[in-house]
């Protein structure tokens, strides 16, 4: 039996004990809280920058969506553009001028305060010639300098020396810098900013402190306490990780890996339908490249072009490569993007038959399963592509088959992607090649470097000093009608005859448009995957995880 | 010859044979594409299932023997002879020549070849023939894969040149690279050996790899390199165990090889 | 002397290091698609900006002058910036090389242990169903691609030394195991076992003298297998080390990064070979 004191010691001692478990019980769930408010996703490369100004690779992309503060966001659900860090705007009549009414009481997240002067600054930087950014350069629509007025601290007025086509939802991915704040680009306006970064390993985001925006109860977004970012350039890698529940999704999900998840967990996986981009394949038209004159001429005909194109077989492309997640392309423009694309334009039919046909009224013969041409020469050409990309190596090994049953012999070359670009663009030592179109936007005037006839990424020809076609003639006029005018009807005319040009013609064979498949896990509330870039978390602010 | 050896030649001879009997084994050939039936598992019409565009896998395997079993031994002998002239001269003659021929070996160890290998690619015309492509791969492979074995074999035949046989025939009369050849390469056969079986099937994987460069064996043809490659998708390949034939195949060929060329091992021993 | 002789080994080790990182910038400068960048393709970029591009590698297109230039400003501690990644070159390489020190090191560790042990047991046993059941072992390892044994690695959850020590063993286990079979089957070996010497006497009197110099150059040969293993490894399992970096560079033609990895897997393999080779003329009580 013990005594009275010795029992109170001993109570006393349990309760400490006690006291003790339940603080180290709260600081784990403490800490299993502040987990649970962590989204955890995969970067396929390295960011190059986290200056939003001189973006231009995909994970750098990704960093500024998460971390910049622009004026308007286009909601890549409806497609509709809303206002940000601008109330409201006003578009002149001419597509030169835009005046942005700036909310007020926002601040960087370093606290420095966001006015009239930064949005200033910041387009100045863009609009600097010796930047080079891709982003400054969709609003360099003519020679001059851009002009910024600021009107008061939450207006101001930015005029350009030409007309910009869509030029309010061109400020969708322009993130406004800080112009006073010492951390420079690192001072951001968005839902998220870059607090740690070990190079080839992790990216982490915090939750940006001043962020300004709340939600319809008033609580402040963003709900999540921080996005970790692992680079992962691996897709089976990031596939397993996924599966173990070490990150919360995958924005861009192959086909085959879609399948698999979706045989044993389909709530996780997502078809969004039909994406912007496209796959195609393109000849080799640059009348100094180094090819036979014979394989120039055919290259060089539409007939040819028109006929190697009914001779592929675009459903099987699309059933077995992407295991039926794309659709037979059509042209320029993905069915998915409701206003642009041309609804007179049907995907080409897969007609060996017809294709033969057409290449035998061009001079073409068979003779023991090889189709030749005028001269005699045996129809054959190489397809290069790059490397590591199996849908692209399956396609081109795909349409081997097919063109064979038409007697025309392909050599599929898969090359690293710096030797295919300069092939592509300086040695233009190349015949045929297999690429895509990723990250495509909505507006056309996106692509105007690819249809110029003069520009270095009018891929098949580029740099034409004159238009060496009339059909490219034309659509350089109909590109340039489209990109100074400010009334969409009239826009969407031009580019409708763009596209049944690009169709009729064919410089571009397109292949397929690809389906936007996510995979997102349980633990994430609140995300809802859409076609656009980027497709998973483009209302971060509004995810929360269980 | 003891039993494994047995096992091994029968097991060599089986596979040589299947694989020249592929014309009448897998008539349809290494290249048609059974598309409905993409991606399939094993069946009475395809034995080992198709791949992801609907070829048929066993076809591709045996075809893809040819190649494999034929260039991958001739590749690997060629780097053997180039590490024993290289590594064992080198070691034989000790001194400036040995330090000199071992700093090349060790540069040669460093370089990143990969540029060498895109230089190759682009001074080939995309239309080169499946047969050309293969064989400079092979070809490269070989110039380029002695550099191990080399500080190896100049190690031994740095230790076999002061030994008491050599200093006895040098004591009659024998010079020079008859020495070399007589006396001091007979002893380096187990490096020699060694160095050739290692490299047949580092030679075989590392032709699947030059295929990001477009060298390499050329679509639609098979090799046991681009058939194992198909494992680094190996999250889907767990539940896909016929996937693993070709790895298991090469294992066995070149266990049989070693075990085969065992007997040599113990006679140069 | 001692100290001449290890001065002319430093001295030839550091020359063939340079001359290496020559040979490495004059590889990539000549290869295609040096000049390029995959940024050219994005169709948002007009053609002032392209040629812009094209000009930021402009300093490089006379390699010799270019990497004498590199030297220059490397023996004042500027290794240059990465051209892929915007950084210090010099800054990549420190944070990045302890780990791939730790990855090659125990990597190297796990297969020499492995090696030894293996290739020891077979010359020991004699039995010809241990000598086929470790060729068959060996034999299937070799026959995984290394891509293959990073990606089990990450799925099992195991380090990614073992995926290293994986891929280096069996090219070890072949040598060490023929070396060792030679070894034993002297005359003399056979001589000290009829006479009851242990097996352990034997080992280190009799065997390990002789075959020294081959495994000490085998050990120096695996460092650089290692060092090469590291690249599919980190890239695979995400770790930040060198190897990551060299196919970073190697893929974007970045030449600052690419001259300095060169230099420095140079240095590491001269050492590793030279120490072996060093050693090796010790034992044999040669001049080194």
């Amino acid at each position: 039996m013990k005594a009275p004191g010795v029992k109170v010691a001993e109570m006393i001692s349990v309760s400490r004990r006690a006291l003790l478990l339940a603080l180290v019980c709260l600081g784990i769930l403490g800490s299993v809280a502040a987990a649970q408010g962590e989204l955890r996703f995969c970067l396929r490369s390295e960011p190059k920058t986290f200056d939003p100004l001189k973006v231009e690779d995909e994970a750098s992309v990704t960093v500024r969506y998460l971390t910049g503060g622009v004026l308007v966001r286009m909601n890549r659900q409806t497609q509709a553009l809303e206002p940000e860090l601008a109330q409201s705007w006003k578009v002149s009549k001419d597509g030169k001028q835009i005046t942005f009414k700036l909310r007020s009481g926002i601040s960087f997240s370093d606290g420095t305060p966001f006015s009239a002067e930064d949005v200033a600054y910041t387009v100045q930087q863009l609009m600097d010639p010796a930047l080079h950014s891709p982003t400054g350069d969709t609003f360099r629509s003519g020679p001059g300098n851009v002009e910024t007025k600021i009107i008061s601290p939450t207006q101001i007025s930015i005029t350009f020396p030409a007309s910009v086509a869509g030029l309010d939802r061109q400020f969708d991915q322009v993130a406004i810098v800080s112009a006073h704040s010492g951390k420079k680009e690192m001072a951001v306006l968005g839902p998220f900013m870059v607090a740690d970064y070990k190079p080839g390993a992790t990216l982490l985001l915090k939750r940006n402190p001043n962020y300004w925006k709340t939600d319809a109860q008033g609580r402040k977004l963003p709900y999540l306490e921080s996005i970790t970012l692992d680079i992962q350039p691996n897709r089976d890698v990031e596939m397993l990780r996924f599966k173990r529940g070490e990150i919360d999704l995958i924005n861009s999900l192959d086909s085959e890996y879609f399948d698999k998840l979706a045989a044993t967990s389909p709530q996780l996986v997502h078809d969004a339908g039909a994406s912007l981009d496209s796959e195609q394949m393109w000849f080799n038209e640059v009348a100094k490249a180094p090819l036979p004159q014979y394989k120039k001429n055919w290259f060089r005909s539409a007939n040819f072009r028109r006929a190697i194109s009914e001779a592929i077989n675009r459903g099987d492309l699309a059933r077995v490569v992407f295991r039926g997640h794309a659709q037979p392309a059509v042209g320029p423009i993905s069915p998915a993007n409701k206003f642009w694309f041309n609804e007179k334009l049907k995907p080409a039919a897969y007609s060996p038959d017809a294709a033969l046909k057409a290449l035998q009224a061009e001079g073409f013969r068979m003779e023991n399963g090889e189709l030749k041409d005028r001269e005699g020469n045996a129809v054959v050409f190489s397809i290069i592509t790059n490397s590591g990309n199996k849908a692209r190596e399956r396609m081109a090994t795909m349409i081997q088959e097919d063109l064979q049953k038409i007697g025309v012999h392909v050599n599929v070359v898969t090359l690293d992607f710096p030797s295919l670009i300069e092939r592509v663009t300086q040695s233009f030592d190349y015949e045929a090649i297999l690429l895509g179109l990723t990250n495509v936007g909505l507006d056309p005037n996106e692509q105007m470097n690819v249809w110029l006839s003069s520009s270095e990424n009018h891929q098949w020809n580029p740099q034409e000093k004159t238009p060496e076609t009339t059909w490219e003639a034309e659509i350089d006029r109909l590109m340039q009608a489209q990109a100074s005018s400010a009334d969409a009807k009239k826009r969407k005319e031009s580019f409708d005859r763009v596209q049944e040009i690009a169709v009729e013609q064919a410089p571009f064979i397109y292949l397929v448009n690809r389906n936007a498949l996510s995979a997102v896990s349980q633990r994430v509330q609140g995300a809802s995957p859409v076609i656009l870039v980027p497709q998973t978390y483009w209302n971060v602010e509004r995810l929360s995880v269980k | 010859m003891n039993v494994w050896r047995r096992v091994a030649c029968a097991v060599l001879l089986l596979v040589a044979g299947l694989s020249l009997a592929a014309n009448v084994l897998a008539p349809a050939g290494y290249a048609k594409q059974y598309r409905e039936a993409a991606d399939s598992g094993p069946s009475s019409a395809h034995w080992l299932g198709t791949d992801e565009i609907g070829r048929d896998r066993f076809a591709r395997v045996l075809y893809g023997t040819r190649i494999s079993l034929l260039l991958a031994p001739a590749a690997a002998l060629l780097s053997t002879l180039m590490a024993a002239l290289i590594g064992g001269l080198a070691g034989y003659l000790g001194g400036a020549w040995a330090r000199g021929a071992m700093a090349v070996t060790d540069l040669f160890l460093s370089l990143p070849w990969l540029f060498l290998l895109i230089t190759v690619r682009a001074l080939m015309p995309l239309n080169v023939s499946p047969v050309v492509s293969v064989l400079v791969t092979f070809l490269m492979l070989g110039l380029l894969g002695w550099t191990s074995a080399a500080r190896v074999l100049c190690a031994s035949a740095g230790s076999f040149r002061d030994s008491d046989f050599v200093r006895q025939a040098r004591a009659s009369g024998v010079r020079g690279l008859r020495l070399f050849w007589i006396h001091v390469m007979p002893n380096l056969k187990p490096v020699l050996y060694a160095q050739f079986w290692i490299s047949i099937p580092a030679f075989i994987l590392s032709e699947a790899n030059l295929g990001i460069l477009g060298l390499g064996v050329v679509e639609p043809m098979p090799s046991w390199g681009s058939l194992l490659k198909e494992l680094e998708g190996l999250v889907s390949v767990g539940s896909e165990p016929w996937k693993f034939v070709p790895l298991i195949l090469l294992a066995v060929v070149v266990t049989s090889f070693q075990i085969v060329m065992s007997k040599q091992e113990e006679v140069a021993a | 002397m001692l100290g001449q002789r290890i001065a002319r080994h430093g001295l030839t080790i550091l020359a063939t290091a340079l001359v290496g990182g020559l040979l490495a910038a004059t590889l990539v400068r000549f290869a295609p698609g040096f000049d390029t960048d995959e940024a050219q393709l994005d169709p948002h970029l007009n053609s002032a900006s392209i040629q812009a591009l094209r000009e930021t590698r402009t300093e490089q297109n006379n390699i010799v002058r270019f990497y004498f230039h590199s030297l220059q400003r490397a023996f004042k501690g500027d290794l240059g910036t990465s051209i892929s990644l915007g950084q210090p070159v010099s800054t990549l390489l420190r944070d990045r090389t302890p780990l791939t020190l730790r990855l090659v090191g125990m990597g190297l560790l796990l297969s020499w242990a492995a090696t030894l042990a293996m290739a020891l047991s077979a010359a020991w046993l004699r039995v010809s169903a241990y000598d086929a059941l470790s060729t068959a072992i060996s034999g299937t390892l070799l026959c995984i691609p290394a891509a293959v044994l990073a990606l089990l690695s990450v799925l099992w959850n195991v380090p990614g030394a073992l995926a290293i020590a994986l891929i280096v063993f069996p090219r070890d286990y072949r040598y060490a195991r023929n070396l060792l079979a030679k070894a034993y089957s002297q005359p003399h070996i056979i001589t000290a076992r009829a006479k009851g010497l242990s097996e352990l006497r034997i080992l280190f009197w009799h065997v390990v003298p002789v075959i020294a110099p081959q495994l000490l150059a085998l050990g120096g040969v695996s460092v650089s297998l290692a060092i090469g293993a590291a690249i599919p490894v980190e890239a695979l399992c995400g770790l930040a080390g060198v190897g990551q970096l060299a196919w970073q560079a190697a893929l974007a033609r970045d030449l600052p990064l690419l001259i300095n990895i060169t230099i420095m897997v140079t240095l590491v393999t001269l050492l590793a070979n030279s120490s072996a080779d060093v050693i090796g003329h010790v034992l044999r009580g040669q001049e080194v």
